[in-house]
């Protein structure tokens, strides 16, 4: 190895977004404490912190290796880093928002927020097994707190444990995937690991793969490693939930992506066959475990399963395309669970937050808005056109097709059709039903994300092409 | 004036329409007749439009004209629009039937009038669309698109059972589409283009056709929808308010149809020429079959679905001799259905606002209260028996044409369908309109006011003229149809393939 080194200015201004995080939490923290009413003032600062980290991101060169090879900032990271900060800014304002609401607000919760994305921005730039796993358990352990932040709650709390345990169990498989990378290459940078798998990959060697995958899996809830999410997304908190179902995902979808293409690139017949099977498992359990669920959140787990199945579908392919497909998928299906879960926070009778699908019954004479733009985030997650989800399934496809994967496509277009029932069950409670007693008028907040999340989902036809244009630069890097 | 992208126009205006009436505030009456004028209006100036299209249409070109192209979602799949003998005029049908729907939903629509006028003006933009379309892509949007305002056209607006009918509908059509989909997919990666202009002439491998044909036919043989898998529609069409069995039986059919003749014809001929004989059974066994059916039926909507089943079988059969006389028969006999049955449909309507029921034996008589009902009703129930003289006559006899030259077993089977249908269709017109006229219900029921006369009267003209002078239509069909058999016959030429026509 080589002599340790101080940081040079350019290493320092690749981590800049990491940086303003860090610092930025520190400093909440500290204010945290010593303020007598932090929270607003917490707030604001955290927010601010994302869109400058944001802002950062965007501006500062493109890096290489930095870190004696631990972090990159390649198109692929810029494009995933600027998506899970806009994930975690919206998740944040309607948190915000929901709280000032329920009176129920602790200046830890922004901070949290904080630490998780500031795991999420190590674990896309990780181009090293330890940067890997230390991004993902700094996400990972602010995510179980999040999950049981609601500490009165039983429901809340069993999500966290259930969460720590299961999630701990998937790290401790995640580290004994490296330990064994690591023991048949003898190296934990990802190009020199590409470089030893190169030649022949040996059985100890894809044993790694496989806990790797394994681990990484759990992260993103893939089938059959999925059992945690119904239960975390019901238990947790609503505004935890709708942080959950955006930018962790992205995260580790991105994490998955850059670890089976960077380190196992030259061996993607071994992986592809891995991803294709919890893809078709994902899609199907995801379509056909939805319809019976009662619990918005619920389904919306379930639904968020089937999804991470079909943007593997684009991964399965193990192109170009392939990659493009699953980022085209990721900010799409972003923009559409934000959207989805401003409806959710919405759903507030007089006498408190409802979860059950039932009372959306008649909202579309109660809420016409609301409901409209809902039915149409339900259409798009089912993937009709002219909506955006259609445009983020077309992608994943088009992949898989161009790779004759053509048994993954069918199973795949066959399970977005049962998958189309349970989203119309929704929109047929909202607009042929009668009204079950309306919702009290969203906050301001809520009304702009879902505003801005349907005007998107409309809209996405008209700049289809330089979203796809971009995708494609960010996943142009990994061939 | 000549660069100016008229088909975008003709698609794009009820979209504007429909963002004009989403801003229109209030439920009052006032709202309301601003909502019905807006609505009204922009479909008169589409129809307007769409009929100066056709009147700068060229009929002796067999290409596409009119042809716009813009950068869309990148390689190779780009927005592009034309229109060449076999689309042009069902551009004109839909935006025909609209007016007529618009006007006909002015009273019976009585809840979420707002939402419902929306609603048609969309499914209208995205119905052009479909025929607009010369990108595979860009055509499955529109094609796919519209099952989301006429789910919510049924569910919301339709009758008793419309849940299970919506939801039928919805999910039908769309696993058809959805392999499809794939197909497209995969057309584009073999020609690297998703332009359907040039997929038209691109040699598909014969292997690779058999599939891209069956998961073209999976689609639009749910679309037609062709005998199996035709359940929906009876259920769709009872269930839909008036206007929308009108958009379904008059345009949404007619998309099956058009894309055997747009796709599954021209791009893969061997595949077509090899499964024409799968195409002859299934349209066969759905003439008589559901010819049979309707005849049992006491529900008058669900009597005219069957027979709509039936006549699509005609256009099917038609479409797959690969014959002149079949193809340009199944084109006209899609028009002038979409003409007949939206009356028919219409007529059904009219009745339904009086006495609100659909059920045959409710009626009986109604000649003596309604004269000018019966005669309309009669026009219609004659053209859809395919009487000499009436539009429906010229596309069943064309396609029993072309069907004799093919196969004169398929051709005397389904002869017999003709037969049928003025068994079916006469006894329901006897038993609504003749008879005494025993029941109270009936006995203060008014005739057509002048609002029904205007919507009707157009279609009763059109449907008698087009009997004794179809040749407007044919001309505008003939040059494109010509130049999609001569491809058609060299494909399979140049396969060593015999085309699928007998001597």
């Amino acid at each position: 190895m080589n002599q340790i080194l101080p940081p040079t200015s350019d290493e320092l201004l690749a981590i800049l977004p990491e940086l303003i995080l860090a610092g930025g939490i520190l400093v909440a923290m500290v204010l945290g404490v010593f303020l007598r009413r932090p929270i607003a003032l917490v707030n604001g600062l955290s927010w601010l912190l994302l869109t400058a980290a944001a802002v950062a991101v965007l501006t500062i060169p493109l890096s290489g290796p930095v870190f004696h090879g631990a972090l990159v900032l390649d198109p692929f990271a810029r494009f995933m880093k600027v998506a899970v900060l806009i994930g975690s800014a919206v998740a944040l304002a309607m948190a915000w928002s929901h709280g000032r609401q329920q009176r129920t607000q602790q200046f830890e919760f922004p901070v949290l927020i904080l630490t998780a994305t500031l795991g999420m921005m190590v674990m896309i730039s990780a181009h090293d097994l330890i940067a890997l796993y230390i991004g993902l358990e700094l996400q990972s352990l602010s995510l179980y707190v999040l999950a049981a932040f609601n500490r009165d709650s039983v429901k809340s709390t069993e999500a966290g444990i259930k969460y720590f345990i299961l999630g701990a169990l998937s790290s401790g498989m995640l580290l004994y995937g490296i330990s064994m990378v690591y023991g048949f290459t003898g190296q934990t940078s990802f190009p020199a690991v590409a470089e030893a798998v190169a030649g022949d990959a040996s059985i100890g060697l894809i044993f790694g793969l496989v806990f790797l995958l394994i681990g990484l899996a759990f992260k993103i809830a893939a089938v059959p490693f999925h059992m945690w999410t119904p239960d975390v997304y019901q238990g947790a908190p609503t505004p935890v939930t709708a942080f959950f179902a955006a930018a962790p995902k992205l995260a580790a979808m991105a994490l998955f992506v850059r670890v089976v293409t960077e380190p196992f690139g030259s061996v993607t017949a071994d992986w592809q066959q891995i991803v294709t099977f919890i893809a078709i498992g994902s899609m199907v359990l995801g379509a056909f475990a939805a319809i019976g669920q009662t619990n918005i959140k619920r389904l919306m787990a379930y639904s968020s399963i089937g999804h991470v199945g079909f943007a593997l579908v684009g991964l399965a392919a193990g192109t170009e395309e392939g990659v493009q497909g699953v980022l085209v998928y990721l900010v799409i299906y972003l923009a559409m669970t934000l959207g989805v879960f401003a409806c959710i926070l919405a759903m507030r009778k007089p006498d408190g937050m409802v979860e059950d699908i039932g009372s959306l019954a008649g909202i579309s004479r109660t809420n016409p808005v609301m409901a409209f733009i809902l039915a149409m985030l339900l259409f798009s997650l089912a993937g009709i056109p002219p909506l955006a989800g259609f445009f983020a399934k077309f992608y994943v496809f088009r992949a898989a097709i161009e790779a004759d994967l053509f048994v993954l496509a069918v199973i795949g277009v066959l399970a977005s059709v049962v998958g189309a029932f349970y989203y119309l069950r929704i929109i047929k409670l909202m607009y042929f039903d009668e009204p079950a007693g309306g919702f009290e008028p969203m906050p301001g907040t809520l009304r702009l994300v879902l505003g801005a999340s349907g005007a998107f989902t409309i809209a996405f036809i008209l700049f289809a092409g330089p979203v796809g244009e971009l995708a494609s630069t960010a996943a142009g890097g990994f061939f | 004036m000549s660069d100016w992208p008229i088909l975008s126009t003709v698609t794009f205006l009820p979209a504007i329409g429909a963002v004009l009436i989403l801003m229109i505030r209030g439920t009052d009456a006032v709202a309301r007749r601003n909502i019905y004028h807006v609505a009204l209006w922009t479909t008169l100036v589409t129809f307007v439009l769409a009929i100066v299209v056709w009147a700068n249409f060229d009929n002796a070109n067999p290409g596409f004209q009119m042809v716009e192209e813009t950068e869309w979602l990148g390689g190779a799949i780009n927005y592009r629009m034309g229109v060449d003998g076999i689309s042009m005029l069902f551009i004109v049908l839909t935006a025909f039937l609209m007016p007529a729907c618009i006007v006909a939903s002015k009273r019976s629509v009585e809840k979420r009038f707002k939402e419902y006028m929306i609603a048609f003006l969309v499914l209208e933009t995205l119905m052009i669309g479909v025929f607009c379309a010369l990108d595979l892509v860009l055509f499955y949007v529109f094609f796919e698109g519209g099952l989301i305002p006429m789910f919510l056209i049924i569910g919301v607006w339709g009758g008793g059972r419309r849940v299970y009918a919506s939801f039928k509908f919805f999910l039908y059509t769309l696993l058809g589409s959805v392999l499809m989909l794939l197909a497209i997919l995969a057309m584009y990666w073999e020609a690297g283009t998703s332009d359907i202009t040039q997929l038209l002439t691109y040699p598909f491998p014969a292997g690779m056709q058999t599939w891209l044909w069956l998961a073209f036919f999976a689609s639009f043989a749910v679309k037609m929808p062709m005998w199996p898998v035709h359940t929906w529609l009876p259920d769709a069409h009872v269930e839909a308010p008036t206007a929308g069995s009108v958009i379904l039986a008059g345009v949404l059919l007619k998309m099956g149809g058009y894309g055997f003749l747009r796709f599954s014809l021209p791009m893969f001929p061997i595949a077509s020429a090899d499964l024409a004989p799968l195409i002859y059974v299934l349209s066969v066994v759905a003439i008589v079959w559901t010819s049979l059916v309707a005849l049992a039926q006491e529900d008058i909507k669900k009597l005219i679905a069957y027979s709509s089943v039936a006549h699509m079988g005609f256009v099917t059969m038609g479409i797959f001799t690969m014959t002149e006389q079949g193809v340009q028969g199944g084109i006209f006999q899609m028009l002038s259905h979409g003409i007949v049955s939206g009356a028919l449909f219409l007529c059904v309507g009219v009745i339904y606002d009086r006495i609100h029921t659909r059920q045959i034996d409710a009626y009986g008589g109604l000649a003596q209260r309604m004269p000018l009902y019966a005669v309309a009703f009669m026009i219609f129930t004659l053209a859809n028996v395919g009487l000499p003289g009436t539009s429906g006559f010229v596309g069943e006899f064309l396609t029993l044409v072309g069907a004799f030259q093919a196969n004169t077993w398929v051709a005397f089977i389904a002869t017999t369908g003709v037969i049928l249908s003025a068994g079916y269709a006469l006894w329901l017109y006897r038993r609504v309109i003749f008879g005494p006229l025993v029941k109270d219900s009936l006995r203060a029921i008014r005739d057509l006011s002048r609002r029904e006369q205007l919507i009707l009267a157009p279609l009763a003209v059109l449907t008698i003229v087009f009997g004794f002078y179809p040749k407007p239509i044919l001309d505008v069909t003939e040059a494109a149809v010509g130049n999609l058999l001569t491809n058609a016959e060299a494909a399979l030429a140049a396969a060593g393939r015999v085309a699928g026509v007998g001597p």
